[in-house]
């Protein structure tokens, strides 16, 4: 059952993430392939993550179509202007590619090529309509395709704000991605079921309902917990799941960290529609925590 | 120097869709020397809005909206008129829009588009910055420009990323969309968040191919033949 027919139908559903190298060995996604087919309804393929150059998504995607696991396209605005965004996204149609999730994208500075200029021609809201507009057989200057896609088109949004106007510029721009096309949401990463309870609030509350899948990174240690807490915006790990991993001994932190993500899973999983686990570096280890969460 | 142009009436008036008491304020600095919000426009202005049937609670020219301490010693004497407005319009340059939105507690819209001058810039003692987009969105975003004062130039909302009001690429800044969204609450304008922008012309970002050669586009005339020739004679 393909994401979009599992999530249409209201069934819980399961994606993760990973992304290409730099260089044209593949082995590694031919292995990420094998391992997670079957098991995950769909794997996001990273866009240049951190705007560091590697293989491209497009490419990663196919190869994922091609080897039997589903793709989540995932598509920045940062390295392409509304020319190249749209043909590539008929390019990624063309070779079977039926999810893509629009994002806006880092600035070049975070990255291995910090010289190089940004883009963002659109952005992300402006991409999901671009996407719409291709659904529907034309492109963004109106012209009418020789044959159009059917994408389903997702969006990420933060749970976590630390001011009411951030949360509510989060709340806002939720809603003009699903006016905008947005027919699914995967969510930064969640270490607190009460504050995604309280964000899923909100969620009910919208006219248009689109299925939210909550995001999970497995922790590897306390120091990685507190450096997200330092550093990456939305990310928010309790001080008892810090506590938790450093109580424990090395050679049993990754078992911790995976008993730490399956119960969030399990805690959040009546009140969302999927879970989007990013396992940064343990994407083969996804099945085991989900085997873990009961999934 | 800052050269800004009129934008459509029809864009302006649609501005006005809700409003029906509206304060003018144009500048008497670059904003007169373009042609586009000098006591002459705002006159022009004043009676294109009445007859469209809005109510023109007052219009004053200001010597220079990008300064701050200027626009409310000059207002002063119009505060009734002010307050008894929905919205005010004022005619100038992004920075000017600006400056009033900022000096103002009510809804301000910009009634004119700022053109890239392919970097002759003026100067001016404030905060606030202008790209110059020739499609101002000062409208949509309570008066403060979101290609300058979000450090990513978004248009369609925050990125997310702030911390503590703090932007995540600058950390000495405050982010943008942030004051957007405090300058929208306070003026009863939440709403707007919802507005779903363009994508931004970037053909209109780029300085015009003239303004490469003459920084004083259409504020000067060009020499006229005549006198070039008779400059080569002598
Ligand atoms: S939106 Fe910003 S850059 Fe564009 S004209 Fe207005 S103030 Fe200037
Ligand atoms: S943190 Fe705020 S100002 Fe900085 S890039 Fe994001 S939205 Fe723009």
């Amino acid at each position: 059952m393909s994401l979009q027919s599992k999530l249409e139908s209201g069934k819980f559903a399961v994606s993760c993430e990973f992304g290409p190298l730099k260089g044209t060995d593949t082995h590694e996604i031919q292995e990420n392939i094998e391992v997670l087919k079957g098991k995950v309804d769909a794997a996001n393929v990273t866009d240049q993550q951190s705007s560091v150059m590697r293989l491209c998504s497009l490419v990663t995607s196919a190869l994922c179509v091609q080897g039997g696991l589903e793709p989540i396209f995932q598509m920045t605005c940062r390295d392409r202007n509304r020319i190249a965004l749209q043909s590539d996204l008929l390019g990624a149609w063309v070779m079977g590619i039926k999810n893509v999730l629009a994002l806006t994208g880092d600035l070049p500075d975070l990255g291995d090529h910090p010289q190089a200029k940004g883009v963002f021609d659109l952005d992300s809201v402006t991409l999901l309509q671009a996407i719409t507009r291709l659904n529907e057989g034309f492109d963004m200057a109106g012209n009418e395709l020789t044959g159009k896609p059917t994408f389903f088109a997702g969006a990420v949004v933060k749970v976590d704000s630390d001011t009411e106007a951030s949360a509510e510029l989060q709340i806002a721009k939720m809603q003009k991605k699903i006016a905008a096309g947005a027919k699914f949401i995967q969510t930064q990463a969640v270490y607190d079921p009460k504050t995604f309870e309280k964000f899923m609030e909100r969620v009910e509350k919208f006219k248009v309902k689109v299925p939210v899948m909550a995001g999970i990174i497995p922790l590897k240690s306390a120091g990685s917990a507190r450096f997200m807490n330092a550093n990456v915006a939305g990310i928010r790990v309790p001080d008892a799941l810090i506590e938790k991993m450093d109580a424990v001994a090395k050679e049993d932190r990754a078992k911790t960290g995976i008993q730490i993500a399956a119960e969030l899973i399990k805690k959040m999983k009546p009140m969302c529609q999927g879970v989007h686990i990013m396992a940064i570096g343990w994407e083969k280890r996804v099945p085991e925590i989900m085997a873990e969460a009961g999934l | 120097m800052i050269l800004s142009e009129q934008k459509p009436f029809d864009e302006i008036i649609a501005y006005l869709e809700k409003d029906k008491n509206v304060f003018i304020v144009g500048c008497n600095g670059c904003a007169e020397s373009s042609g586009s919000g000098g006591p002459k426009q705002v006159a022009e202005m004043k009676e294109k809005l009445t007859k469209a049937g809005k109510n023109v609670t007052g219009a004053k020219s200001v010597d220079f909206l990008c300064n701050k301490a200027l626009i409310k010693s000059e207002l002063k004497g119009r505060i009734d008129q002010i307050k008894a407005a929905d919205a005010v319009l004022v005619m100038t340059c992004g920075i000017g829009v600006q400056c009033v939105a900022a000096a103002v507690n009510k809804p301000v819209y910009p009634a004119c588009n700022t053109v890239n001058l392919g970097g002759s810039r003026g100067e001016w003692e404030g905060i606030e910055r202008c790209y110059e987009c020739d499609q101002c969105l000062l409208y949509h975003t309570a008066g403060i420009c979101p290609l300058t004062a979000c450090t990513k130039s978004l248009v369609s909302g925050a990125c997310g990323g702030a911390s503590n009001g703090k932007c995540e690429v600058s950390p000495d800044r405050d982010c943008g969309w942030e004051l957007i969204y405090n300058r929208l609450k306070e003026r009863g304008l939440l709403h707007r968040l919802n507005d779903m922008i363009k994508p931004l012309d970037h053909r209109k970002i780029a300085p015009r191919p003239e303004m490469m050669s003459t920084p004083r586009y259409g504020l000067e005339n060009p020499p006229k033949a005549e006198t070039k020739a008779e400059e080569v004679k002598s």
